[in-house]
């Protein structure tokens, strides 16, 4: 039977799982938005295509699902990049579905033709420009295969309008067969039997866990792990949840802003596991005085990660989930050897770091950042889904907001993308209608997509926006006050909205705290209505982020408190 | 570390836009190419590009990693070392007058170049060798004058075991 391309589309998506999708329509994909209408599928109808792309990524890292965009081409397709570019940075499983002009018309500098193909190239993990409809079922199946296989990204497909309407017959469903991708899920029996005696012979371990352990739902595996051999866990910022954060073995996030005794465990270690990591330069600091003690064993489903940055011991190409199940196999056969008396001396030296430089801050008589995020933490039990937006207000929910459990912290690591946690909640309270979703964030990066309260409140998703209000684009008045002489060049965000009439302009709640008594109140009346609510939390202005490790030092070089 | 010239072959899908995802990756992430040949193979759905760079070890492993994560790269090989044979084609086109014109016939001799257009005051040369044999060419002929010259930049292949 011949269908048209907008109804093999609307096929292909169901095959694939899909229920929802987040987009904004127009011109060249108008049949594709009348075909929707026929389908049955969820339709959330964005107020700009950036936010389709951010709120697609919560949803997919809060579901584990693929998330799929739709939007026209254009300007609508130029909107997605940043998104795209964020998702990519992340490894976050993305299908983006752009309109493009007839077949004919490409090359012709059509009205809204752009060449996102070209456009979005470095920032894909792969992109089809599809060119007849007969193609079109096997590339949509290939984009799935791609975004959520191997290390997952954002795969786009540019749709011309003429394929869209055009008819073809369907291939049935199978196996999807790309002969140059095969992505390495089972690691070398060989390196993990080293990795094995490395981990029994050391004295000093450590692991340092990513956001391939989350998105390889690996957790479980690591938790094991950890626990048996007694090793205590940093994160990266994206793997925070990767290891439950109130579990004693936990040392928090490494890095720029990590905790002291991460920072520090990581320069002392005799055996660095890493696991889902890629060593981002916000991690490692001066990358010779990273880990210099180490034998560092690289965990990772990206060949390309491996060695990139930092040389490393025993290499593991593999899924991470796969290679820790394998790894806590061989562990199984040998008895640990007095482990306890080999590892006290190790665990008592974290424990001193964390005694004598815990995380910290000065209370005042204004309300401080951090103790917001305390009091959030507390009022949800660390059972809600946090996404942040990106400055201080990110540093400091990762830091002070424990993840017990993978998939509830969205950030964007990457790409430090302003504009990102609004969006990214409202596919995340998509994803999750009956949990509690918070989104910790700045009074700079709010206004970056502030226009998405309107959906939020189109269809009634209770997210609840915390502001943390310091009249700063805060992280760079940080780097001012630290490294600039105090030169505050256009970081102080004037003529900000009210927030909390904003909020009442569109429809949804909006509060204000001034003093620190206030904000547990505040909480509990955001908390407690099913309503998208902004919460505009008016905090000291010149506060810091710390610890902090200047860029390019040693991450053992931090300022404290 | 000391950066060195590498020639690596890889076969692509014969398909629009696989060369720029090639080159957008090299210009993308900073590395250099020297030179790119591409053409298709006798399977017209496959391509080969070969591509010489010039990098320190640990960069050509990240190029060749970067590659083979390429989606449309279905197979990428070094080309380096005795197991596998270069060649290059170079056009030159010399200034010759008076003496000079058996000067340039002996040296196209010498490295069994061929004479491939000729006029009262020049010639074009063709030549193919591996890299170091044209360079040695390109050096004598130098002084002489050249004109015009295209070079290919090493293809090659890895020898079939004996
Ligand atoms: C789209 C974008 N533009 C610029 C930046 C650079 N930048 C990083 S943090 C920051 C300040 C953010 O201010 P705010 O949202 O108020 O957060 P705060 O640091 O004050 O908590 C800026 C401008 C960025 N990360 N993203
Ligand atoms: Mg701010």
């Amino acid at each position: 039977m011949q269908l048209t391309g907008a109804q093999i589309l609307m096929r292909v998506l169901k095959e694939e799982g899909v229920d929802t999708l987040f987009g904004y329509p127009g011109g060249a994909v108008i049949d594709i938005y009348d075909e929707l209408l026929r389908s049955g599928l969820r339709h959330i109808m964005v107020r700009h295509e950036q936010g389709a792309v951010h709120a697609a990524d919560g949803y997919a890292r809060v579901s584990g699902k693929v998330g799929v965009c739709l939007v026209t081409s254009g300007p609508g397709a130029t909107n997605t990049v940043t998104g795209i570019a964020s998702a990519h940075c992340d490894s976050i499983p993305l299908v983006v579905l752009t309109g493009q002009v007839p077949t004919h018309l490409i090359g012709n500098d059509a009205f809204q033709e752009v060449d996102i193909v070209g456009i979005t190239r470095p920032c894909t993990k792969h992109n089809y420009l599809v060119e007849s409809t007969a193609d079109l079922a096997r590339i949509l199946r290939e984009a799935f295969h791609l975004a959520r296989s191997g290390r997952p990204g954002p795969v786009l497909v540019d749709i011309p309008k003429n394929v869209a309407t055009g008819r073809a017959g369907v291939p049935p469903a199978g196996e999807v067969r790309i002969r140059s991708y095969n992505p390495t899920y089972r690691p070398n029996g060989k390196q993990l039997k080293e990795v094995a005696r490395l981990i029994r012979e050391s004295r000093r371990p450590m692991i340092f866990a990513g956001g391939g352990v989350i998105l390889s739902q690996g957790s479980t595996e690591l938790s094991r792990l950890a626990r048996r051999e007694q090793i205590p866990v940093a994160t990266s910022l994206m793997g925070l949840g990767a290891f439950p954060g109130s579990d004693p073995l936990s040392l928090g996030m490494i890095g720029m802003h990590g905790t002291y005794r991460s920072n520090m465990a990581s320069s002392a270690c005799d055996l660095m596991l890493a696991v889902g990591v890629r060593f981002d330069d916000r991690v490692t600091g001066r990358t010779d005085a990273f880990a210099a003690q180490a034998r560092i064993v690289h965990i990772d489903i990206d060949p390309s990660s491996i060695r990139k940055n930092i040389p490393v011991a025993v290499p593991v190409v593999g899924d991470c989930r796969i290679s820790l199940q394998m790894i806590n196999a061989l562990l199984d056969g040998g008895a640990a050897h007095e482990l306890a008396e080999r590892r006290r001396p190790w665990l008592e030296q974290i424990a001193a770091w964390k005694s004598t430089q815990p995380l910290a801050y000065r209370q005042c008589e204004r309300i401080k950042p951090q103790f917001v995020v305390e009091k959030i933490y507390a009022l949800t039990r660390g059972e809600a889904i946090v996404t942040t937006e990106v400055g201080q207000n990110q540093m400091w929910a990762a830091q002070y907001y424990l993840f017990d459990r993978p998939n509830r912290f969205v950030t964007s690591g990457g790409l430090g993308c302003m504009g990102f946690g609004l969006p990214a909640a409202i596919g995340a309270q998509i994803a999750c209608p009956e949990r509690t979703v918070v989104d910790i964030a700045g009074d700079g990066s709010i206004q970056m997509n502030i226009q998405e309260m309107a959906t939020a409140v189109q269809y009634d998703l209770p997210v609840k926006i915390a502001i943390l209000n310091n009249g700063h684009l805060g992280m760079v008045r940080q780097w001012q006050e630290l490294f600039y002489g105090k030169r505050y060049s256009a970081t102080r965000v004037e003529c900000a909205p009210d927030f909390v009439k904003l909020a009442e302009a569109y429809g949804a709640v909006g509060l204000r705290a001034t003093r620190p008594e206030e904000v547990e109140p505040v909480l509990q009346e955001a908390l407690a209505v099913r309503r998208p609510v902004i919460m505009d939390f008016v905090v000291e202005a010149e506060e810091c982020v710390y610890p902090m490790v200047p860029a390019g030092a040693p991450i053992t070089e931090m300022l404290l408190v | 570390m000391a950066e060195e010239k590498h020639v690596m072959t890889m076969l692509v899908d014969n398909q629009p836009g696989v060369t720029s995802r090639v080159t957008g990756l090299f210009s993308g992430k900073g590395f250099n190419i020297e030179s790119i040949c591409g053409c298709p193979t006798s399977d017209p759905g496959i391509s080969r590009i070969t591509i010489t760079t010039k990098a320190n070890p640990p960069v050509v492993e990240q190029i060749e990693k970067q590659l083979r994560k390429l989606v449309n790269v279905i197979k990428l090989r070094s080309l380096d070392g005795p197991k596998a044979v270069r060649r290059e084609l170079a056009l030159v086109c010399v200034q010759a007058r008076g003496e000079q014109r058996t000067e340039v016939l002996r040296i196209v001799d010498i490295f069994r170049g061929k004479i491939v257009d000729a006029g009262l005051e020049h010639f074009i040369i063709e030549v193919t060798g591996e890299e170091e044999k044209i360079q040695a060419m390109l050096n004598l002929l130098e002084p002489i004058g050249i004109k015009k010259l295209s070079r290919t930049g090493p293809i090659g292949l890895i020898r079939e075991p004996k």
